[in-house]
């Protein structure tokens, strides 16, 4: 006797409705914490124990939750930067020594100093973003240049800038502006932090405590401007045909070596923008490890959102989560699982939008 | 043609077959019977269901309901090995061949012998001795990018031959042959026959037809219009007839105009090809306004980098100016906003963006005018609307504008390229084997959109290998061989003997 039903996968032939990819992408994640929880209990652990504090860990309170969004402010704009380039067919992973240049050339800016810092603080964190922007910008053109002119494979030159740039940041710190011997500069004069809620304690005692600054609002600013790039402007019309079919954009008239250059400026900026938010709003000073793989999680967030500028925001937070509660629990590695377990669910659940999958009765004959 | 006896017996009977995709009956009751040592041949346009029925054999698809019986016996494929072991082949358009491997290794791939070493030597023996059986000549030993097509369809036939194949299926083998290598798979077709295989062969056209097929049967959405009948003595008319439901008329109304301007002046062009070697050399020509400028040629002779070439997409020595205007080693934006249109020869690698949406497709070519753009942005209400109205007026079959390009059959795609490119009112357009792999009715329509264009005074540049195609919508045809223009003639004093000795390279008339 054989088992009765199967499971058939059926080509989609209709488009599909525009609620499944949230819907999957969901499942995909309550599936990814059943998977660890069972990971957990196999261990000896007590998945449900694990999660509470998790959970407590990271939106327990303000000010945790602050701490999420602090973590996540980097990501949401490493993530879009990726998402602007993926879009294209760019593989940049070059964003961690994007956002190394980013944080180094905010910091010139108070370290040489570019201006007095008798300045006024809007004026100097105003020259502190535009030079990480810059910095960024500068160090995305350099792959996005090799690519386009002399075909040079960007997943490579990308990598491979990421350990000149960590290397290049260590030199200026241990060399140069090296606070009394420790592989950091001095912190900062207060002109260069980014304004936090804390600093509204005096007058909302409820504020005391919570680092958020206003970075995040930076990468909210930036996920509505990629969003009007992508969907709404020429310039992204024309990405996202390079993007499917570059003979195609050829064909049309589109100029792709042009197109490269300054996807991958865009790329590099917004990861740039992310250094500056990072020295600026939390370490106050260059110093090394300002990035705890900021620019690979980016990565990782940006193929989780499938490339939706809003759906970046999110999932940032929920990768922000992860590394927070990391830090609470032992073993630290439980959060790595996670994340990865999602991303691999996440990405495989597009089979799903591909298929349809339906249990189907075995034919009588095939019974017999 | 084999005559065979009406008692031979049947190699496959399949018996009311039905198969439901989600909305569609792809196959609805449909009957189909091979003899053994028969040539049958399957007819139908493009999304009929032949494609459908014959993955039911192959064992791809389960049928709804419905039995196959193979020699007698009845079977249910549940994937294609079983299909394989009842000695079922299927050789594909499109060819499932390894480019840098050789064909003895292209043969092996994929089966339990020779398991680690590899005794090249010994099977290049083994193929040999199969080739010299079925007279298939191809070098085992040359590796498949060195071949011609012809040759590279010779391994896939071998391949399925190795494998024990006794019922072969051939979809649309001739789409991709120039004329005398069709000649020599009809011999090959023969051949096999003759030595107790049996082929079923998917075709659009009623005289390969004609030349080797015993029986027929026709396809229309998804039922039989007509069930092994006798392919003699039918005429084209009632052929067609039978595929799309109603009558086609194969003479094109072509209106006499006298030409206009020069729109098109090539002189001197010469450019290479992908791997640098010579591909066009010192062509020149000039097409005026309202006039169709034929090229014919076996494929392969330079029409791909001469239309590269005059489209802007390839660097060029020489010169292009359409209307005056130099666009030669210019930005394929500068033709386009000369009134350049281009229907390319791959409407999928580069005529579309398969992923995405039948609006960003069309709006390939004017997404920066208005009124889709204004400024930096698209305003994607009039782009959708611009779409729609372009899939009302050229009947481009598909649920919303919004659905992805890859989801269109090809006639529906080659429609939504003229679309696109026509609707700019072109001075230019160059087209590139604009009805290859079509279905009749489709053919029809895009061979009459052409000559509207021509009356509204476009000049044409129409590349193709269906020689009927260029002589009666050209005006002027020239003949390319080895990327020269070999001759040139009114289309009017054309003569089929002479044009195609030109294609051969046997005779050169410059004038």
């Amino acid at each position: 006797m054989k088992f009765p039903y199967k499971i058939k996968f059926e080509s989609r032939t209709n488009d599909v409705p525009k609620w499944l990819p949230l819907a999957t992408s969901l499942g995909a994640v309550v599936v990814a914490f059943i998977i660890s929880g069972i990971v957990l209990w196999l261990i000896g652990g007590n998945p449900f124990q694990v999660y509470r504090y998790f959970f407590t860990a990271s939106f327990g309170s303000w000010g945790a939750f602050s701490d999420i969004l602090v973590k996540a402010t980097p990501l949401i704009l490493i993530g879009l930067g990726c998402s602007v380039a993926f879009k294209m067919n760019i593989l940049n992973i070059g964003a961690e020594g994007q956002f190394y240049i980013g944080a180094f050339f905010a910091s010139m800016v108070v370290l040489v100093p570019i201006i007095p810092l008798d300045s006024p603080k809007w004026l100097v964190l105003t020259l502190m973003a535009l030079m990480g922007i810059l910095g960024g910008a500068l160090y995305g053109f350099i792959p996005g240049f090799l690519k386009a002119v002399f075909n040079v494979n960007e997943i490579i030159t990308t990598l491979m800038l990421n350990y000149i740039a960590i290397f290049w940041n260590n030199y200026w710190i241990f060399g140069k502006y090296s606070d009394a011997g420790f592989q950091m500069t001095p912190t900062f004069d207060k002109v260069a932090w980014l304004p936090r809620l804390a600093d509204l304690a005096k007058d909302y005692p409820f504020f005391s405590g919570i680092t958020l600054h206003l970075g995040v609002v930076f990468g909210l600013v930036a996920a509505v401007l990629i969003w009007v790039i992508l969907k709404r402007s020429r310039w992204g019309y024309e990405i996202a045909l390079i993007g499917d079919n570059p003979k195609a954009a050829n064909y049309a008239g589109i100029n792709i070596k042009k197109n490269i250059i300054l996807v991958m400026m865009l790329s590099g900026a917004l990861a740039g923008l992310a250094g500056m938010s990072e020295v600026t709003g939390v370490v106050h000073r260059l110093q090394e490890r300002i990035s705890t793989n900021y620019g690979f999680s980016g990565v990782i967030v940006a193929w989780l959102a499938k490339l939706n500028p809003f759906a970046v925001i999110p999932v940032a937070i929920l990768f922000g989560a992860l590394i927070v509660a990391g830090r609470e629990i032992q073993p630290s590695g439980l959060s790595f699982m996670i994340q990865g377990t999602i991303l691999f669910l996440v990405i495989s659940s597009d089979v799903f939008l591909r298929y349809k999958v339906r249990i189907v009765r075995t034919h009588q004959e095939e019974m017999a | 043609m084999t005559n065979l006896p009406e008692n031979t017996p049947y190699a496959v009977e399949m018996q009311d077959i039905v198969i439901r995709f989600p909305g569609v009956l792809a196959n609805d009751h449909v009957n189909f019977t091979l003899r053994k040592g028969e040539i049958h041949a399957l007819l139908g346009e493009n999304g009929a269901g032949k494609s459908t029925l014959m993955n039911v054999l192959s064992g791809m698809y389960q049928p709804e309901s419905g039995t196959i019986r193979i020699n007698g016996e009845p079977v249910s494929f549940r994937s294609p090995k079983g299909a394989i072991a009842s000695g079922i082949g299927m050789v594909h358009q499109h060819f499932m061949l390894v480019p840098t491997l050789t064909v003895t290794e292209n043969i092996l791939l994929g089966l339990n012998e020779p398991k680690f070493i590899m005794k090249l030597a010994t099977y290049d023996k083994k193929i040999q001795k199969l080739q010299e059986t079925f007279g298939l000549k191809v070098d085992p030993t040359a590796k498949i990018w060195q071949l011609s097509v012809g040759e590279q369809q010779r391994v896939e036939i071998l391949k399925t031959l190795y494998r024990g194949a006794e019922i072969l299926i051939l979809d649309e083998p001739t789409a991709v042959l120039a004329p005398q290598e069709i000649d020599e798979l009809m011999e090959t077709m023969r051949t096999l026959v003759s030595q107790g295989k049996s082929i079923i062969f998917i075709s659009h056209k009623l005289n390969e037809v004609q030349a080797v097929a015993d029986r027929l049967t026709v396809l229309r959405k998804g039922k039989a219009t007509a069930e092994g009948i006798d392919p003699q003595g039918l005429t084209r008319t009632q052929l067609a007839e039978l595929m799309v439901g109603r009558k086609v008329i194969f003479q094109v109304e072509k209106v006499e105009r006298e030409p206009g301007e020069v729109v098109l002046e090539v002189e001197n062009l010469s450019t290479t090809n992908n791997r640098g070697l010579p591909a066009v050399r010192n062509v020149s020509f000039q097409i005026q306004e309202g006039e169709i400028f034929g090229i014919a040629g076996i494929a392969g002779n330079g029409q791909s980098e001469l239309v590269e070439a005059v489209t802007g997409l390839r660097p060029i020595e020489g010169s292009v100016r359409i209307n005056g205007t130099e666009v030669g080693n210019c930005s394929p934006q500068k033709s386009i906003r000369c009134g350049l249109a281009h229907i390319p020869e791959d409407r999928t690698g580069m005529g579309t963006a398969p992923n995405l949406s039948i609006t960003k497709n069309i709006i390939m070519k004017n997404y920066a005018q208005d009124p889709i753009s204004n400024g930096w942005r698209i305003d994607y209400l009039a782009a959708h609307d611009h779409a729609a109205e372009l899939k009302e007026v050229y009947d481009i079959q598909a649920p919303t504008v919004e659905t992805m390009a890859r989801k269109l059959s090809g006639g529906n795609l080659q429609k939504l390229i003229l679309a696109r490119e026509i609707s700019g009112d072109p001075k230019l357009i160059v087209a590139m084997q604009p009805t290859r792999g079509l279905d009749v009715g489709a053919i029809e329509g895009i061979q009459r959109l052409l000559l509207e264009q021509r009356q509204k005074g476009a000049a044409i540049l129409l590349i193709s290998e269906e020689l009927e195609e260029l002589l009666m919508l050209s005006d002027r045809i020239a003949v390319i061989f080895d990327g020269e223009l070999v001759g040139e003639m009114a289309a009017s004093q054309a003569d089929l003997n002479q044009i195609g000795m030109m294609m051969t390279g046997a005779l050169r008339s410059d004038g």
